[in-house]
C-alpha cells in the first residue's frame, strides 16, 4: 500500500523476535498490505521491553508506540511475557497521569503464524495515531515558547496543594 | 513515663550491641529536626520525636549492611522497612527496630505556607496537641496542626509500627479518608492540561536528585542508570524532558515498591509535586494487583512475579 494521503508519523514498533517479527514477515511474505508509519525495533522477547523504552520513545518524539510479543503461554523462553504483560499493564494504566495520551500506546500478542492478525493490527494503530495527530512535544519548539515556559515556571506553584 | 522517656531507656538497654541507633534531634533551629545517629548514652539526651521528626530513618538501613544497629520508625516508616526485608535488601538479624505510635508529621512546606512572612531563624516552638506555637523574632503565631499536617498523615492507613522489636505508646486510630482533594483534582485534569502541567513543573526541576537519595527505595546508589553513561539512559541536556524522563525513571524502578512515605517531595528543594506521580502508580497497583507495598513480611512485589491467568488484567482484543 502506497504511504497514506496525508503526512507520515513515526510509530515505534517493539517486536519480539520469535513470534511477533515472524508474524510481521509472515504478513510480509503473504503481501498482505501494510501503512508505512512503523519502525520497527527487533528485540529477543517481550520481557527484554523496559517500560522505560516506551517511556523514552515518547518523550523523544514518537506519536505512538506499538509492542506486541508471544501470546502468553507460547514464550520461546516460556515466562518473558508473563512478566511483560504485567509491567505493560502498568505502564499503561499510569501514563494518563503524565499527560500522554494513553491510546499513543498499546501492547498486543501477535504470533508467527498470524500474518493477517499482523496487518490487522498495524492498520487499526496505525488509523487509530492518525486520529490522534502529531504528538506534542515535551520540549518547547521554538525559543518564544521556552521563554515563556520559563517565566510561568518561574511564577511559581501551579499545585493546588503546595499553598 | 512519656513516650519518650520510654523510648530512650529501650534504646539505652539495646544500645551495648549495636553500632549504632538512628533516631532525630533537633535541627539547626527549634523547627527543624534531623537525623542522630545515638553512639554513647550520652548522645541520647538529644533525641526527640513527636511531629517534627519527619524523616524516614529506614532509608540510611542499607548504608550500615553487615552491622548490626537500631532504627525508631514511625508506621510509614516501618513499611519501608518491611518493604527492604520482602526485597533482601537489609537483614533482619542486623536489626533491631524501636516502633512508635504516631499522631502525624508536620509539613515545613506548610508551615512556611501559614507563616506571614519567611521565618528565618525561628527562636523557640512550642509543641501541643492542637498545633504549634511558634516564636520568631519575638513575634508569637499559633498554628493548628490540621492546617499543617502532613498530606501523608492525612489519608495514613498505617500510623503504628508494623514491624517493632519494641512498640513505644498507645495504638492510634488510622485516617478515616483515604483520599486527598489536591490528587483528585489533579486526576480529574485533561491529557493536555496535565501535559502542560508537568512541562512547567519539570522545568523547574534542577536535577539535584534529593528525591533520589532521600528515598528509602532507591538503594542503587552510585549504580543508578539515571546518572550512568552507558548506557545513557538521560542525557546531561536540562531540558524539561529530559528532567521528566529522570522522574519517569524514578517512578517506574519504584513500582509496586513505593512505601508512599513522601520523602522524595518533602526533600524536593523546588517544590515538585512527586507525590501526584507515586500515588497514582500506587493505585494502579493496588488495582492490579491488589498489593500495597510495606505492610507483609511474606509478600512478593507484583512486578517480580507473574500469574499464568492473571484476574484483573483484561487483554485488549484487536
Amino acid at each position: 500500500m502506497p504511504a497514506q494521503d496525508v503526512r507520515e508519523l513515526r510509530i515505534v514498533g517493539f517486536l519480539c523476535n520469535w513470534c511477533s517479527y515472524g508474524g510481521a514477515d509472515t504478513a510480509g511474505v503473504g503481501r498482505f498490505s501494510q501503512p508505512t508509519d512503523l519502525r520497527i525495533i527487533r528485540v529477543p522477547c517481550s520481557g527484554r521491553i523496559d517500560p522505560l523504552f516506551i517511556v523514552r520513545a515518547l518523550l523523544n518524539g514518537a506519536d505512538g508506540v506499538l509492542v506486541s510479543g508471544c501470546h502468553p503461554r507460547d514464550c520461546h523462553y516460556a515466562e518473558g511475557n508473563f512478566y511483560a504483560r504485567r509491567r505493560l499493564e502498568l505502564l499503561k494504566r499510569f501514563l494518563p497521569v503524565t499527560g500522554f495520551d494513553a491510546r499513543r500506546f498499546e501492547y498486543t500478542w501477535v504470533s508467527a503464524s498470524e500474518g493477517q492478525r499482523w496487518q490487522h493490527v498495524v492498520t487499526e494503530f496505525t488509523r487509530r495515531i492518525h486520529e490522534l495527530g502529531p504528538a506534542p512535544n515535551f520540549n518547547p519548539a521554538s525559543e518564544m515558547d521556552w521563554n515563556a515556559l520559563a517565566l510561568h515556571a518561574a511564577q511559581g506553584q501551579t499545585c493546588p496543594c503546595h499553598g | 513515663m512519656s513516650q519518650l522517656d520510654t523510648l530512650k531507656s529501650a534504646i539505652k538497654d539495646r544500645l551495648g550491641e549495636l553500632e549504632c541507633v538512628i533516631g532525630w534531634e533537633q535541627g539547626y533551629d527549634p523547627l527543624h529536626a534531623t537525623p542522630l545517629f545515638i553512639r554513647t548514652e550520652a548522645d541520647l539526651d538529644r533525641l526527640i520525636i513527636g511531629p517534627l521528626a519527619v524523616h524516614n530513618l529506614a532509608t540510611y538501613l542499607t548504608a550500615y549492611k553487615g552491622k548490626k544497629i537500631g532504627v525508631v520508625v514511625k508506621g510509614c516508616d516501618s513499611r519501608s522497612v518491611i518493604e527492604l526485608l520482602n526485597e533482601n535488601l537489609i537483614s533482619r538479624d542486623d536489626l533491631v527496630i524501636f516502633g512508635l505510635c504516631c499522631d502525624g508529621v508536620v509539613s515545613q512546606r506548610k508551615i512556611r505556607a501559614a507563616l506571614p512572612a519567611d521565618p528565618g531563624f525561628v527562636e523557640a516552638v512550642d509543641i501541643s496537641a492542637n498545633g504549634l506555637k511558634i516564636t520568631v523574632a519575638g513575634q508569637t503565631a499559633m498554628l493548628n496542626m490540621t492546617d499543617i499536617l502532613a498530606d501523608k498523615c492525612r489519608t495514613c492507613q498505617h500510623p503504628n509500627a508494623l514491624i517493632s522489636d519494641v512498640l513505644i505508646g498507645e495504638n492510634r486510630q488510622s485516617a478515616s479518608s483515604t483520599s486527598l482533594a489536591c490528587q483528585e483534582e489533579f486526576e480529574a485534569k485533561s491529557d493536555a492540561e496535565k501535559f502542560a502541567f508537568w512541562q512547567e513543573t519539570m522545568s523547574r526541576c534542577i536535577r539535584c536528585y534529593a528525591c533520589r537519595n532521600a528515598c528509602p527505595m532507591c538503594v542503587c546508589r552510585d549504580y543508578c542508570i539515571a546518572t550512568s553513561r552507558d548506557p545513557l539512559w538521560v542525557s546531561q541536556d536540562n531540558s524539561p524532558a529530559e528532567n521528566f524522563m529522570f522522574q519517569m525513571i524514578h517512578v517506574s524502578h519504584l513500582a509496586g515498591r513505593c512505601t508512599e512515605c513522601g520523602e522524595c517531595e518533602r526533600a524536593c528543594p523546588v517544590d515538585i509535586p512527586l507525590m501526584l506521580l507515586r500515588r497514582f502508580m500506587n493505585k494502579q497497583v493496588q488495582d492490579v494487583f491488589e498489593h500495597q507495598a510495606g505492610t507483609d513480611l511474606e509478600q512478593t512485589p507484583p512486578l517480580l512475579t507473574f500469574k499464568v491467568e492473571e484476574e484483573r488484567i483484561n487483554e485488549r482484543g484487536w
